[in-house]
């Protein structure tokens, strides 16, 4: 604790003060009875810009966005009651996903907890499976300890969301500030034992037919050059997982793109081939894995992840080294030998050639992949690519050129359909200087559209790709695929006019479908600055392919 | 495996585990949230605090099954939880309460 001269501050400004004195620049959230005192302190601040959501899991997902795009834990707030309730999703979204995040909440007076009180939830009790951890704060004091505790719970090891509720008595309780707590910074993590690392290269040294499985840990543990070096260094082709899109570029020669249930056929029957499997801050999750028991059978397995229960969950390792990636990465790098491996290199390139991702209509900007890639053409590296949860969400995984770690904003684990418009504002709050493109569908924009009057009253530089093709499209294909054709509750039979709702939010718009040169529309579009709504029909028949049937093993894939 | 036998496994793959955790009002519930999450039942828990009292000891009797090591992995994980001791079915603890139970 630093000295300094005694205060007498409220819980409220004592939360505000540690926000402050964290670096927290920028927060989500929307006020509401039990929250006000901070709100009130809040609005003191010269330091701290709040971004008014419309709604409070959109605020979940504005601080999720900043902390996507930077990796420095983000904040959100809400009011006790539905406040709490409305940010649960993102919470749980944050989690699955390792995402560091403070959440805020207040709650009733202490005296009235237990009482059924007016917007009183056992806001601890939802929150303690969504939350790395969270905390009842009993005092003003606490707070002292709490707040920085939960930053540095946030970032430490595998990131994840904390949550702090403050009943509205302890932020109005005044007390006596002598000194300030240091912020909250992640722990260092121990250094991993060199005897697993020796054990590791010599697996990777005596294998024939290794593939490296990257995993969002890479992304979370800055580790993406050094991934790339291992790769490059031992000639290992590499799969990503969808959380881990940009860690390797994707046209990158050693790059087989994302695997699993819509990955290319090379790359899942080049996994069914090899001998060695090095997943590195990847989970085996079973959207990457298909049925786990025809996952990879022939190989052996080196597990690297920060949390050491991901090692064995799944699949038992034959070496598990529980570290940071980058600091296992730096150590074994060197005890690898550098390898041309030219044998299953160009045995993996014989693959690549005959079974490559299938992008029908690529050159055609009306269709599904044609759009993506028009995009992907009028930007560079430094655009932010987020999305939302569908079709449109695989297809952007599939096919645009992400080559940067974190260029891409995916709800990955807990797959949440409103997640994409939310994020991009966050992405673009945290980096200004980017463009953020949202590819959304008809489906998932709805689910956060209030969002567009935050988009358009901060100015964020976000553009909405909404690729319309008036159905639940990924629950229609699956129905198509796997119900008899059986189509129920999955096809829109009434739409809004997108175009005059985002008008009337205040967004500028584009409807390609009534472009001529849907190209130079786009282009146009992406160009300017602020929110954009860009909007495009898409033949609603189209399907995800190649497709890994739920349960079935990965190289038993359909279509593509 | 016929029924017996199932049963004498049962009665016999128990483990005894031995928590130590910081004493507070949300501690048991993030513990036992781990295990009915899992729908992993725990069969006994015993709780006492320890020393000044910002400390606890958390017993807990459960079946030992091919989950049991990710739960401890993952009770370790939590942050209230400051060790986590693992033993066999026949440790004492338990036995001597069982005269509460007949
Ligand atoms: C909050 C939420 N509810 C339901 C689902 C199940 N679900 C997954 S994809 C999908 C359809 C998405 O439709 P749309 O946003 O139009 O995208 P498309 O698949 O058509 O590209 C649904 C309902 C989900 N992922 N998230």
């Amino acid at each position: 604790m630093e000295k300094q001269t005694t205060e007498t501050l409220t819980g409220a400004q004592i939360v505000v003060r540690l926000l402050e004195r964290q670096g927290v620049r920028t927060l989500s959230g929307i006020p509401g009875g039990a929250i006000l005192p901070i709100y009130d302190a809040m609005s003191q601040s010269t330091l701290i810009h709040h971004v008014l959501a419309r709604h409070e899991q959109g605020a979940g997902f504005i601080a999720q966005g900043m902390a996507r795009a930077t990796g420095i834990p983000a904040v959100c707030m809400a009011s006790s009651g539905p406040g709490a309730t409305n940010l649960l999703t993102a919470i749980a979204d944050a989690k699955l996903d390792s995402i560091p995040l403070v959440a805020i909440t207040g709650q009733v007076a202490r005296a009235m907890i237990g009482t059924d009180a007016f917007q009183e939830v056992d806001t601890y009790g939802l929150t303690i499976p969504i939350t790395k951890h969270n905390f009842l704060v009993n005092s003003a004091e606490e707070l002292l300890e709490v707040i920085p505790r939960a930053f540095r719970l946030a970032a430490s090891g595998r990131p994840g969301p904390v949550l702090v509720d403050i009943p509205k008595d302890v932020q109005n309780q005044a007390i006596e500030v002598a000194e300030w707590p240091a912020i909250g910074v992640a722990d260092p993590i121990p250094a991993p034992a060199p005897e697993l690392i020796a054990r590791a290269a010599a697996m990777i040294n005596e294998a024939e037919r290794p593939i490296l499985y990257l995993g969002g840990g890479v992304v979370h543990s800055g580790a993406s050059g050094l991934a790339v070096a291992l790769a490059e260094k031992a000639g290992l082709p590499t799969v990503m997982t969808l959380m881990a899109l940009g860690a390797m570029p994707v046209d990158h020669a050693l790059s087989l793109g994302m695997l699993g249930m819509h990955g290319a056929r090379c790359t899942n029957l080049a996994l069914d081939e090899c001998d060695l499997l090095i997943a590195v801050g990847a989970r085996f999750d079973d959207r990457a894995t298909g049925k786990v028991a025809a996952f990879c059978p022939q190989a052996k397995i080196i597990h690297i992840d920060i949390d050491p229960s991901e090692l064995d969950k799944i699949k038992a390792a034959h070496v598990g080294i529980a570290g940071d990636v980058a600091a296992v990465l730096k150590m074994l790098s060197p005890e690898v030998e550098s390898h041309l491996r030219k044998r299953w290199l160009t045995h993996v390139n014989g693959l690549k050639a005959a079974h490559p991702l299938r992008t029908p209509g690529i050159d055609d900007a009306r269709t599904h992949y044609g759009l993506i890639r028009a995009v992907a053409d009028c930007l560079d590296d430094e655009a932010a690519i987020a999305t939302d949860v569908g079709q449109h969400q695989m297809w952007v995984a599939q096919a645009y050129p992400l080559r940067r770690p974190r260029q891409w904003l995916t709800s990955g684990g807990l797959g949440t359909m409103g997640f994409g418009l939310p994020a991009a504002i966050g992405a673009a709050l945290a980096e200004p200087e980017r463009t953020v493109v949202c590819f959304t569908g008809d489906g998932s924009i709805l689910m956060n559209i209030q969002e567009f009057a935050t988009a358009a009253e901060e100015g964020a530089n976000v553009k909405i790709v909404l690729m319309n093709n008036a159905t639940l499209g990924l629950v229609y294909q699956q129905q198509t695929m796997f119900y008899g054709e059986r189509i129920y509750a999955s096809k829109f039979k009434g739409q809004p006019d997108f175009i005059k709702v985002a008008e009337g939010f205040g967004l500028a718009t584009v409807d390609l479908d009534k472009e001529s040169d849907p190209r130079a529309a786009l282009a146009e579009a992406l160009s300017m600055r602020g929110p954009v709504l860009i909007h495009a029909s898409i033949d609603r028949q189209q399907q995800v392919l190649p497709m890994v049937a739920p349960g079935a093993a990965n190289k038993d894939m359909i279509g593509g | 495996m016929n029924a017996t036998s199932q049963a004498e496994n049962q009665a016999l793959a128990r483990a005894v585990l031995e928590l130590d955790v910081n004493n507070h009002a949300g501690v048991m519930s993030h513990v036992v949230g781990l295990f009915s999450r899992r729908a992993y039942n725990v069969e006994g828990i015993l709780v006492m605090p320890v020393g000044d009292g910002t400390k606890s000891r958390i017993w807990l009797l459960v079946n030992e099954d091919a989950r049991l090591e990710q739960m401890v992995k993952q009770v370790e994980k939590l942050e209230d939880v400051l060790a986590v001791r693992r033993h066999g079915a026949d440790h004492r603890v338990f036995e001597r309460l069982e005269e509460f139970f007949r």
